[in-house]
């Protein structure tokens, strides 16, 4: 009997139960149409996030003091002065894989305006930075490398302060503001980023030269943090272990002595966060893969249901000439159909809710290859696994009882 | 040069049930040649169920031999057993056994599905020549709800024909219809036999084995008269 032929068989015997074919396949359809469904879902959320989060800089890695031990008290980290303008250098120097390097000093506080003010934070930046966090400057100009040496008092804004201290000026560049009494001249203001992941306003910031901040506003020398880009995603591992190796030497630490300074690089952040939603997507997934599970035990009920309604169709087979395994692949051939055919019409109806739902709910959706692939796997492996039983116990049957059953 | 289609030597069949054995057939012999019509006879329990499965090559003597068309058929595997029964041997029942919601000819193509050896082709045409034998080349593509009984069996047949067989057996084939229906279907069986099929006919109706050239009757699984008949003419329509 060739495979033809058998389909030819099972497709007719499933024809002659047209609404109980259904309902058994009902059970698969809905299994895959939630598994894809989910992993859409979760698939989209998970890129969302990596897209966001990737908007905030390019390739970025950021350094930040550790904290330390002072007379047995641990110190807050971002109190530290161990960042200093000389390990700027350094990192220079030996960084060869960076394509961009900043320092940051910033500080929070009133920003004052003729009759308005607005508490935001100040940003002491080097002129590197807008490349690393990937912002563009809207009108007017940034700083330029010789404003930072004289410590030009500059500034730049971001859109929520320029629109609340200037809500009626047409043109706020050229315009002055104050900064803890300091005046600085507005040359630009920031194109508009929006909220991060975290639901921080980027565009509550005024960008100044980190020289400006540190000697006529804070009056420190050290500096809060280091911003750098990696040349390439490929590099940056490589240039988190350059910078980690410069900021050692130029720290001075024994090779027993822990690191006093945190680096830490995009691709990281975007882990982290992916493998919460990567946990999500794994959660649903699971919930989703038990309603298959749950089909496929009924594709077994049913199959049970067949093989003794047609115990006399079995019987007149085996008497035409049909051996057992004629008899177990028909019926295995039925709960494959059954559950492929389920699993196809799952994959297009997961397609049509997964898009759909995208598109009503406003949600990130991506379908992936590979969860369809994956839940067509299944469902065939779902057939044969459950129709295996069934189909067994119908091949066993011995001919002349199965003839005489009533 | 009379052929042997089938040559029984002292079988015997025996049951357990529990502790007990039940001998439902005690050293049964007989020949039946090529182109007979028998029919055999018996009340049940007289073990004519018995000899039927096991020239039906549905089941295994317990001992002696029973060579169909020179094959003993006892000594064969369950898939060798299922080989005999599609090529040597036509099956005809009581109820039809008809697929449902299957037309004729598909019902009649059925056996020669489990025959690789025969295409898809050639299938359509030996069902159509069997269907055209039987008289029904206008139903085929009649489902068993649109036939009558005597119709029905008529299917049967056919697909029982259909695959060429050394010798028709028939189990009560006449069992579920009206009179008139039973001798048109024995018509049909003589008229069979005379173009050359051996046909073994198992039936507890004396006025059945009458249409046949042959009788052989079994009582408490033993053979206890096997006599030749005139074999009355059943009239064709």
């Amino acid at each position: 009997m060739t495979v033809f032929n058998l389909s030819k068989i099972a497709v007719k015997a499933m024809a002659r139960n047209k609404m109980r074919t259904f309902l058994t396949m009902l059970g698969i359809i809905i299994g895959v149409t939630s598994v894809i469904t989910m992993l859409a879902i979760g698939q989209g959320s998970k890129q969302s996030i990596q897209e966001q989060i990737s908007s905030m800089g390019a390739n970025m890695i950021m350094v930040h003091p550790g904290s330390d031990m002072r007379g047995g008290v641990r110190m807050d980290p971002s109190s530290m002065k161990s960042l200093t303008l000389d390990d700027l250098s350094a990192i220079r120097r030996y960084a060869a894989q960076l394509s961009a390097l900043s320092p940051m000093v910033s500080s929070g506080g009133q920003v004052i305006a003729g009759g308005s003010n607005w508490p935001t934070t100040i940003q002491g930046v080097g002129e590197d930075f807008l490349m690393i966090r990937k912002m563009e400057v809207a009108e007017g100009v940034m700083f330029t490398d010789y404003e930072v040496k004289r410590a030009a008092k500059v500034c730049l804004l971001g859109q929520t302060v320029a629109e609340n201290l200037f809500p009626d000026v047409e043109d706020v560049v050229g315009q002055t503001v104050r900064f803890k009494n300091i005046p600085l001249k507005v040359i630009g203001v920031l194109a508009a980023k929006g909220q991060n992941t975290f639901g921080q306003d980027q565009d509550d910031v005024i960008l100044a030269p980190y020289t400006t901040i540190q000697k006529r506003i804070m009056a420190i020398t050290h500096i809060q943090s280091i911003y750098a880009s990696a040349e390439s995603e490929g590099v940056s591992e490589q240039a988190e272990k350059e910078i980690t190796m410069a900021l050692r030497a130029s720290h001075s630490l024994a090779d027993d002595e822990e690191d006093d300074f945190n680096v830490r690089s995009q691709q990281e952040l975007i882990n982290t966060f992916s493998s919460t939603s990567e946990m999500l997507t794994l959660l649903l997934g699971a919930i989703a893969g038990i309603s298959l599970l749950v089909g496929g035990i009924g594709i077994m009920n049913i199959m049970f249901v067949s093989v003794t309604e047609r115990t006399r169709e079995i019987g007149l087979r085996l008497a035409v000439g049909g051996r057992g395994r004629d008899i177990l692949s028909q019926f295995l051939m039925e709960a494959v159909i059954v559950s492929v055919g389920g699993g196809l019409f799952g994959v297009l109806l997961g397609l049509a809710l997964a898009y759909g739902m995208g598109n009503m709910l406003d949600w990130p959706v991506v379908v992936t290859n590979q969860s369809i692939v994956i839940s067509f796997v299944v469902c065939a492996v779902v057939g044969i696994f459950f129709g295996w039983y069934p189909a067994r116990k119908a091949a066993g049957l011995d001919p002349i009882e199965a003839l005489r059953y009533e | 040069m009379e052929n042997k289609i089938i040559r029984i030597a002292s079988l015997e069949r025996e049951f357990s049930v529990g502790i007990e054995t039940i001998h439902a057939l005690k050293g049964v012999s007989f020949d039946v040649l090529e182109g007979e019509f028998v029919t055999i006879m018996g009340a049940s329990g007289s073990g004519k169920s018995t000899l039927l499965n096991i020239l039906g090559a549905l089941d295994r003597p317990s001992a002696g031999d029973y060579l169909l068309d020179g094959t003993n058929v006892g000594t064969l595997t369950k898939d060798q057993l299922a080989g005999i029964r599609n090529r040597k041997i036509g099956f005809v029942f009581q109820s039809f056994n008809l697929l449902a919601r299957t037309s004729a000819l598909e019902n009649v193509e059925l056996p020669l599905m489990y025959n690789a050896k025969v295409s898809p082709r050639e299938r359509r045409e030996m069902a159509c020549q069997a269907l055209e034998t039987v008289g029904l080349a206008d139903r085929m593509g009649h489902a068993p709800n649109q036939l009558s009984g005597g119709q029905q069996q008529r299917v049967a047949i056919a697909r029982a024909l259909v695959n060429d067989p050394v010798m028709v057996l028939a189990d009560e084939a006449t069992g579920n219809l009206d009179s008139k229906t039973t001798l048109d279907i024995m018509g049909l069986f003589q008229k069979l036999n005379s173009e050359g099929k051996t046909i073994v006919f198992v039936t507890h109706e004396n006025e059945i084995a009458e249409y046949s050239n042959r009788t052989i009757v079994l009582k408490d699984g033993e053979i206890v008269k096997d006599y030749t008949n005139q074999g009355r003419q059943a009239i064709l329509d």
